[in-house]
């Protein structure tokens, strides 16, 4: 079996009384696609929120690769490999589309250049635009915006943003890539089409994906393994055929 | 004694403060807008005052057209010059608020001129009471911003009018669904705080009788500070804030050593107050859903 | 694409040739001798405001955070600057070119310092947002003007203010084109470098810039550093300019003024801002000539109802259709003969410029979901090729 990428242990938050998300033992492999799945106001988004350091656990810990980030800032746990998509999207709207993933490549050593470089345009500052703009390229020619790229992202389809996040996001050169609702607002075909790009980035760039999303058929379709929380707390655990028919799980959703 | 003095001066400054506070935090909940003119609608309501004492001679119908010219005025600004940047950019609004601050001033200059006019209110004369000395317009100053503020609260809290106005600053959209007319409570909530400005005025006046087109200027931004830093959207952190301003400015002025530094110890406050907590001392923190 | 590309090139280095050829010009009429003092100073005075204006605007327009208190900055640099000038000036009266040696350790030192306070502005900047930065770099602004205000007369001239020693008028506006022109690479340089697009994302969407790993706090700090650097460099040529530096120049109205330059020439447009500035500084001048006494307040009447106008056209969500139909490049257009489309695609390069500052909330809501063609691995390795 492959090493463990992500590990949470007995990890959780709460707002005041409110536990919104308690004992959260996850164990993510290497190259796994797994899936976080709940009703709504489970407390998917919020266990995002913590392993992306958003908000500090108030309880238990987290690892990337056997090293500890609990309670590390946003940015140190994106240059420890953790990226992320947003639920309710959060592109750099007044940027063109290439200009949001040349923001994601920023961090990435091979493109170092000081503001100093900058400032005086030493060549090195032209060597690194101009390698920064053929990996943005590429990037973006995994989640097919490649034709879009001079366009500003506010203009694109709903569709569109979301697979740009995903670029964006992949700019960073994760290990692993949380993914927060792509699906949604999709049409069947976009689903079926942005299924292809999961996998296919899951493939070409060696990255363990975690996703939380809603349609069914998008997460049993795509999913290794997935867990089902409901009010903050695990239901069940398992691959998607498994933990789909718990009938907890069952329970949970329809209610009874 | 010299210190209960220097309190009951503290007091009646910051409770002016509070008064001119309340008017910005008041459009800034409801409105969101930083209204930069705000304090020339008080210079506006003091050449008012001026403008009545020469013809009627009587303070108080002095302070009544104040009062309503300030009203009138505060409605038109918010029709003509902020209403068409409604959902427009926070700093667009903000430029527009310096604008119409300008044009205040410089139509009171055009008309009054540059020289400062003397506004005798009116001679109150001094209490005194054992080795006390406390003049009277201190008292009425006082007496007055209890009462207003007294009835501002119970008037939020109690009215249809003052719960729609909570409504709409906690959330502009959900209370037009519930049917609150936004538009009306904004012209409410302006006219209210232009009222509030010729009060001020009135106050200020009673304190110093020079009036020329700058006086709510200074006023303006350490009230606005001051509802900063009781934290801004907040009827009683604008109270709170007034208040300290003012205990700050009038014990401040009383030591040798640092009266010049007064302005700047003000602003001090406001720094370190925020550096500890960045929404003021009454103000909510909001956090941005993620 | 080969020729659209220099076309790019050549507007990408515009800002720079006008500059400089203001520079060449005027500074070659100066050296002649054939420029008039009044020239002399208006043109002083546009370099003056055209530096504050573009450093104001890489924190206004690109970083996104409200500055209320670059007059402060300046203030800094005006008073050390004139110190250290006036200090230096005498000891320095017998070494050649003592004037010059005193005029840039000046401009370093009163340059460095502001900085310094730049950054212990810039630290609260990472804890408040919006209004409340806004009105703490205000109170910035004023406390440092009431403390140099109330400093002894020896010191730094207090009330009365420091005099500061003069330089030949001949030159001196020619080191402040030279200036603008230093303080125009920089900060063009660093907006359109990868460091630039780190400081766009912020303004942006903050939590989506940490989420893709930029170090806020590293660039918000440098945006403050660098723009109050270039606030200080202005003051002290302010204070050669001027003979004497008081502090009553430097009150909140003029960050306000500064703040106007920047949103009139449109936020995140450096060259808005220069032309802006300069406008704005000529009008200024040239009105105080002609409108004296109490007429000057005319001015400012006039100058409020502008401003009023100016933003309410170019902000208000109800005049859109007006705005689109009403608007300076459609005008050009007429005369070019095309028209104006603001669709067209433009290449990477090009977008440099192009920074919009707010997206229009009915754009967003008619935003619809479009079915894209669905992805096949053969189709997509074509394309690679």
């Amino acid at each position: 079996m492959s090493k463990i990428v992500l590990k949470t242990e007995n990890l959780g938050i709460s707002f005041g009384g409110l536990k919104a998300v308690q004992n959260l033992d996850l164990e993510i492999r290497e190259g796994q696609l797994y899936g976080l799945v709940g009703p709504n106001g489970a407390g998917k988004t919020t266990v995002f929120n913590m392993i992306t350091g958003v908000y500090k656990p108030t309880t238990g810990k987290f690892y990337l690769d056997s090293e500890n980030l609990t309670g590390k800032n946003q940015e140190v746990i994106n240059h420890k490999g953790i990226a992320r998509t947003f639920q309710n999207i959060r592109l750099f709207n007044n940027m063109t589309v290439i200009r949001n993933v040349l923001v994601g490549l920023h961090n990435q050593p091979e493109f170092k250049c000081s503001m100093v470089a900058s400032i005086f345009r030493l060549p090195k500052f032209f060597k690194t635009e101009k390698a920064m703009r053929e990996r943005a390229k590429e990037i973006l020619r995994i989640v097919g915006l490649e034709e879009e790229r001079n366009n500003l992202s506010c203009n694109l389809p709903y569709g569109k943003q979301r697979k740009l996040e995903i670029a964006r996001a992949l700019a960073t050169n994760p290990k692993l890539l949380c993914l927060d609702e792509p699906a949604a607002g999709m049409n069947p075909n976009e689903t079926a089409d942005l299924m292809n790009i999961v996998r296919r980035i899951r493939d070409e760039y060696n990255v363990t994906i975690l996703l939380i999303e809603h349609d069914m058929k998008f997460v049993s379709g795509l999913c290794d393994e997935i867990t089902v929380l409901n009010f903050g707390t695990v239901l069940a655990q398992g691959s998607p055929e498994v933990a789909l028919n718990d009938p907890e799980v069952i329970k949970a959703y329809i209610g009874g | 004694m010299e210190f209960i003095e220097t309190l009951l001066n503290g007091l009646s400054i910051g409770s002016t403060y509070a008064i001119i506070a309340l008017g910005y935090t008041m459009v800034y909940g409801i409105a969101k807008m930083l209204n930069f003119a705000h304090g020339d609608v008080i210079m506006v309501g003091g050449y008012m005052i001026f403008l009545s004492l020469t013809s009627v001679g009587n303070p108080i119908l002095g302070l009544l057209a104040a009062v309503l010219f300030c009203v009138l005025l505060g409605i038109s600004i918010e029709k003509v010059a902020y209403k068409p940047l409604r959902g427009a950019s926070p700093l667009a609004v903000l430029i527009t608020a310096i604008g119409v601050s300008y044009l205040l001033q410089s139509t009171a200059q055009i008309i009054f001129g540059s020289a400062p006019k003397m506004v005798v209110v009116a001679d109150f004369g001094n209490l005194t009471v054992g080795e006390l000395t406390i003049p009277y317009y201190m008292l009425i100053t006082l007496g007055c911003s209890v009462v207003i503020m007294l009835a501002l609260s119970l008037f939020v809290k109690y009215t249809r009018t003052g719960r729609a106005m909570i409504a709409v600053s906690e959330d502009k959209g959900a209370a037009q669904l519930m049917g609150i007319n936004v538009n009306a409570i904004i012209t409410i909530t302006f006219a209210i705080g232009s009222g509030l400005a010729a009060f001020a005025g009135f106050f200020m006046l009673m304190k110093s009788p020079s009036l020329s087109n700058t006086l709510g200027a200074m006023p303006g931004i350490k009230a606005f500070t001051a509802a900063v830093i009781g934290g801004i959207g907040s009827i009683p952190g604008a109270m709170v804030g007034g208040i300290l301003m003012g205990v700050v400015e009038a014990i401040s002025l009383t030591i040798p050593a640092i009266a010049p530094y007064t302005d700047a110890i003000e602003f001090l406050v406001l720094i370190v107050i925020l550096l500890f907590r960045p929404s003021g001392i009454l103000g909510k923190v909001r956090r941005e859903k993620v | 694409m080969a020729k659209a590309f220099s076309e790019i090139k050549w507007k990408y280095y515009l800002n720079y040739v006008a500059v400089a050829i203001v520079t060449v010009v005027f500074g070659g009429l100066s050296i002649a001798g054939a420029l008039p003092s009044s020239t002399i100073y208006l043109l002083e005075k546009i370099a003056i405001s055209i530096t504050l204006a573009v450093s104001l605007s890489m924190v206004v327009g690109f970083l996104g955070e409200l500055s209320l208190g670059h007059a402060g900055f300046m203030c800094v640099g005006a008073y050390l600057g004139g110190k250290v000038s006036a200090v230096l000036e005498p000891m320095l009266a017998r070494t050649p070119a003592g004037k010059e040696i005193a005029l840039i350790v000046s401009l370093i030192v009163g340059g460095l310092v502001a900085a310094v306070f730049g950054i212990i502005i810039g630290l609260p900047a990472l804890r408040l947002k919006g209004d409340y930065l806004a009105i703490v770099t205000l109170a910035f602004g004023e406390i440092v003007r009431s403390i140099f205000m109330n400093t002894s007369a020896d010191s730094f001239g207090g009330a009365l203010g420091l005099e500061t020693p003069r330089f030949d008028k001949k030159y001196l506006f020619i080191i402040a084109f030279v200036l603008v022109f230093v303080c125009l690479a920089v900060t063009q340089n660093l907006i359109r470098s990868k460091h630039g697009r780190a400081i766009t994302a912020i303004r942006d969407n903050e939590i989506a810039a940490k989420a893709t790993g930029i170090n806020v706090t590293k660039y918000k700090l440098a945006v403050f550093t660098i723009s109050s650097l270039f606030a200080g460099i202005a003051g002290v040529l302010y204070s050669y300019s001027n003979y004497t530096v008081q502090s009553s120049k430097f009150s909140y109205n003029y960050s306000i003024e500064i703040l106007v330059m920047v949103v009139l020439g449109g936020m995140g447009s450096i060259n808005g801002s220069i032309i802006a500035a300069a406008l704005i500084t000529f009008l200024d001048i040239k009105l105080q000539t002609v409108l004296t006494g109490d007429l000057a307040v005319l001015q400012d009447l006039v100058y409020a109802a502008v401003l009023i106008v100016i933003v309410i056209y170019n902000n208000a969500p109800g005049l859109k259709t007006f705005r689109e139909k009403y608007n300076l490049k459609n005008f050009i257009a007429k005369f070019k003969k095309t028209k104006h489309d603001p669709a067209r695609v433009h290449d990477d390069e090009a977008k440099w410029d192009r920074v919009p500052t707010k997206i229009k909330m009915d754009e967003l809501l008619s935003m619809d979901i479009q079915p894209s063609s669905a992805y096949t691995p053969d189709k997509a390795s074509k394309e690679d090729k």
